[in-house]
């Protein structure tokens, strides 16, 4: 299919050659390795849950034994796995001893690697096939009631109280939301543990914790019936705590998943290799259970310049998209990022959005691309604001975007009203419905701005992703190809927590959620 | 001459401002523009709440131009009114940065001929705020809106270090790079967590006794030049701040203090 833009095909196959690449470059160290968070999640798919009197998470205290005692390089699977073949005990129980100091896994017997995975092979799939459940029921939901037109509103809740959260939803999905994201609180990307229980405080978010994502799945479900379409409901896969998160979503049916190592290096400040390992598994889970991933190339651009650094967003689209592909996440599921987030002062800027997200997507046809709202260039002007709003929903429809991040008039001053989300909401309806087939009929001008300012970014983005291939995607980062940002690979958060993997390592979930076609 | 452009003066009342009240259209009309949303359902009932509300707040004649359900049991107004109180603008005292505003070149030029060594500034947003658009418009080399950031300044050596940095942090750091100036942002906080991270940031400081030697300047969206006084800071910068303000305030005490 010729697209609007006339782009150079083979640039965007030689763009895809580079990132595979890359990719491959950083594959070898990614499987070679776990990392507690990996192995934390494994707990908790082989039903390892709750917390003991202190509040610590039964994975965190199985996975923090297994460190201690050496045990981790093993891997989580095969250890717990044994103690269950030579205790009879069920995984949880397992966990409970350890938590009690009555079991100590150095001093029980082991027994040989086949037997061991033979053993709980039954248990394993017995959790790979409820997350399987799970995604056909969102298959035959979204078939019986229906879903929203593309692109899905996208709002967020961030009361820090989930039971205020579904009042603010329900709200949300009757206004016209497809999509609620529950930000989670300030700072829980940095905790290496996920909080328990129903949460009823958190800063400037709500935490992310399995019973919260239950209490809103059935809130967004029950909302849905009655406004006749599936609300999808988004999480954050993202932080120190990415695996388990995902494993989480899969067990509770979240729809959506921020996901995306690279933001988790340049603006958490997570260390490079733990988090890259940790996406992969992350992705593998978000892939099996028909989670749609949202990629973070949208914040680039709220740190470096929109106009001059717009290729480095297509340049990271490349490699997300492949890492994506390496996890088992067929395109219909990736929500690659991008943004409008240029001065509004720049002549004729809105005929370089325009390009811009054309040329996502047509380079990434089947994405449900998630596109961002302006938020560095809102001033607190909240009328100028609606206006900029305005624009970013006119592209958004002429281009096909996937996911709409709704702007918010009050963005810069407050975390939004029920009244901001209204508002947000009735301008996107009102511009979707009243340019509908806009895009379709227009064609732009050979070699005229929006043609030529793709190919430059095109071009460019070809540039930076030769220069990646010369040094790997590590030692890239290191010099701060991305945002500006520059990050180490031996700093950062969370480096303690990579793990190079034993001779008995297995990782049945990976097995069989990619259904035998990668090593785990 | 018509008679519209005669005695205009007669015509539009002159600005008085000893007595100031909001403008539509007209001189002294109080014209004031809200929206909001009350927790009622949707109806004439709704509206006439929304009106008596308005007059408790002191605004006369209200007007309720639009109203809309939102979800059930709760309705959104854009509403019109007039204030009923005047104000006397000649009594207002504000608490301001006594600042003589310089350009970059200005500022490395003053550094050069009046502190006569390169200045170091340690910046960082603190605590749990992960935003860093204000550090990185006044820090990163391209600033915003066209106004380099210090990280351009040819006399300063900026340091920024990101977002979510603890105090205990940004101290040795500053301690490390023996820092002129340390800049802290505070973009979006929740619950007032901004005040007591800003305040313990203070204590650190004198607790290392560096309080003394070191210029500490706070900025963000909530803060005040008031406000950073308050808490014991050298100075507070809202938004609208470019880094020549920052750094022509740094630049003149830092001489005042030598």
């Amino acid at each position: 299919m010729k697209g609007k833009l006339n782009l150079d095909e083979r640039k965007v196959a030689e763009a895809r050659d580079y990132a595979e690449t890359i990719s491959d470059g950083i594959h070898d160290f990614v499987i070679q390795h776990t990392t507690v968070s990996v192995e934390r999640a494994v707990c908790r798919l082989l039903g390892i849950d709750g917390v003991d009197d202190y509040g610590i998470p039964m994975p965190n205290i199985v996975v923090d034994h297994l460190k201690s005692a050496n045990l981790i390089e093993e891997g989580a699977a095969y250890v717990v796995g044994n103690a269950l073949l030579v205790t009879g005990l069920t995984p949880q129980r397992i966990a409970e001893e350890i938590s009690r100091g009555r079991m100590d896994l150095r001093s029980i017997d082991y027994k040989p690697h086949n037997e061991v995975f033979d053993g709980i092979d039954e248990l394993v799939s017995k959790t790979v096939e409820k997350i399987r459940s799970n995604r056909d029921k969102r298959v035959s939901l979204i078939r019986e009631i229906g879903e929203g037109r593309k692109p899905y509103l996208y709002v967020i809740v961030a009361t820090g109280n989930i039971y205020e959260d579904v009042v603010q939803a329900k709200a949300a999905a009757k206004q016209g939301a497809d999509i609620v994201a529950v930000i989670r609180s300030t700072g829980q990307s940095l905790l290496d543990y996920v909080p328990y229980g129903p949460t009823t405080e958190g800063f400037g978010g709500t935490y992310a914790t399995q019973e919260n994502f239950r209490i809103m799945r059935s809130a967004l479900d029950e909302v849905g019936e009655e406004v006749g379409r599936y609300i999808r409901l988004c999480n954050y896969c993202s932080g120190l705590c990415m695996p388990e998160i995902a494993a989480m979503g899969a067990v509770e049916r979240l729809d959506v998943m921020l996901n995306d190592a690279l933001y988790g290096i340049l603006f958490r400040d997570i260390n490079m290799k733990r988090t890259i390992i940790d996406q992969y598994f992350s992705r593998v889970i978000n892939g099996f259970a028909g989670v749609i991933i949202n990629t973070g190339e949208d914040n680039y651009l709220t740190t470096a310049d929109a106009y001059e650094e717009a290729h480095t967003v297509l340049a990271s689209q490349f490699i997300n998209e492949r890492l994506a592909l390496m996890a088992g996440i067929p395109e219909e599921q990736m929500g690659l990022g991008h943004a409008f987030e240029m001065d509004p002062s720049i002549e004729n800027g809105f005929l370089y959005e325009l390009a811009q997200a054309q040329m996502s997507r047509e380079i990434f046809p089947k994405a449900p691309l998630k596109y961002m709202p302006p938020t560095k260039f809102m001033t607190g002007n909240i009328f100028r604001g609606y206006a900029q709003d305005t624009l970013f929903n006119v592209i958004s429809i002429m281009t096909n975007q996937g996911i709409q991040l709704l702007g918010m008039l009050t963005e810069a001053i407050h975390t939004p009203f029920m009244s901001d989300r209204y508002l947000a909401i009735e301008n996107a309806r009102y511009i979707f419905n009243n340019l509908r087939d806009l895009g379709d009929e227009i064609a732009f001008k050979e070699d005229g701005i929006i043609q030529a300012r793709a190919s430059t970014v095109l071009k460019e983005a070809l540039v930076l992703l030769k220069e990646i291939v010369s040094v790997g995607l590590f030692e890239a980062l290191e010099k701060g190809i991305f945002a500006n940002v520059r990050r180490s690979q031996h700093g950062g958060k969370g480096l303690d927590g990579v793990v190079e993997k034993g001779s008995m390592y297995r990782n049945p979930f990976i097995e069989k959620m990619l259904g035998g076609r990668q090593n785990g | 001459m018509d008679e519209f452009s005669a005695n205009k003066e007669e015509r539009v009342s002159k600005i008085d401002l000893s007595r100031i009240t909001p403008y539509g259209d007209t001189m002294n009309d109080g014209k004031v523009q809200l929206s909001f949303t009350l927790p009622a359902p949707f109806g004439p009932e709704a509206d006439e709440a929304a009106k008596l509300l308005m007059r408790k707040m002191g605004l006369k004649n209200p007007q309720i131009v639009f109203s809309k359900e939102m979800t059930s049991d709760f309705t959104f107004f854009v509403a019109y009114g007039e204030s009923s109180y005047t104000l006397d603008y000649t009594s207002i005292r504000v608490p301001k940065i006594a600042l003589e505003k310089m350009s970059m070149e200005e500022i490395d030029k003053f550094i050069e001929e009046r502190i006569r060594r390169k200045i170091v500034v340690v910046g960082a947003s603190t605590g749990t705020d992960a935003h860093t658009v204000g550090i990185d418009a006044i820090m990163n080399m391209k600033g915003f809106a066209g106004h380099y950031g210090l990280e351009r300044y040819k006399n300063i050596y900026a340091h920024n270090l990101g977002s979510q940095v603890q105090n205990e942090e940004l101290v040795a750091k500053a301690i490390e790079l023996s820092a002129d100036a340390i800049l802290i942002s505070q973009t979006v906080t929740a619950k007032n967590v901004h005040l007591k991270n800003m305040t313990s940031l203070v204590e650190l400081l004198e607790a290392e006794n560096l309080r003394k030697r070191v210029i500490l300047v706070a900025g963000g969206a909530r803060i005040t030049h008031e406000l950073a006084k308050e808490l014991g800071y050298d100075a507070g910068f809202g938004p609208g701040t470019f880094a020549e303000d920052v750094a022509s305030f740094i630049v003149h005490r830092l001489e005042s203090m030598t």
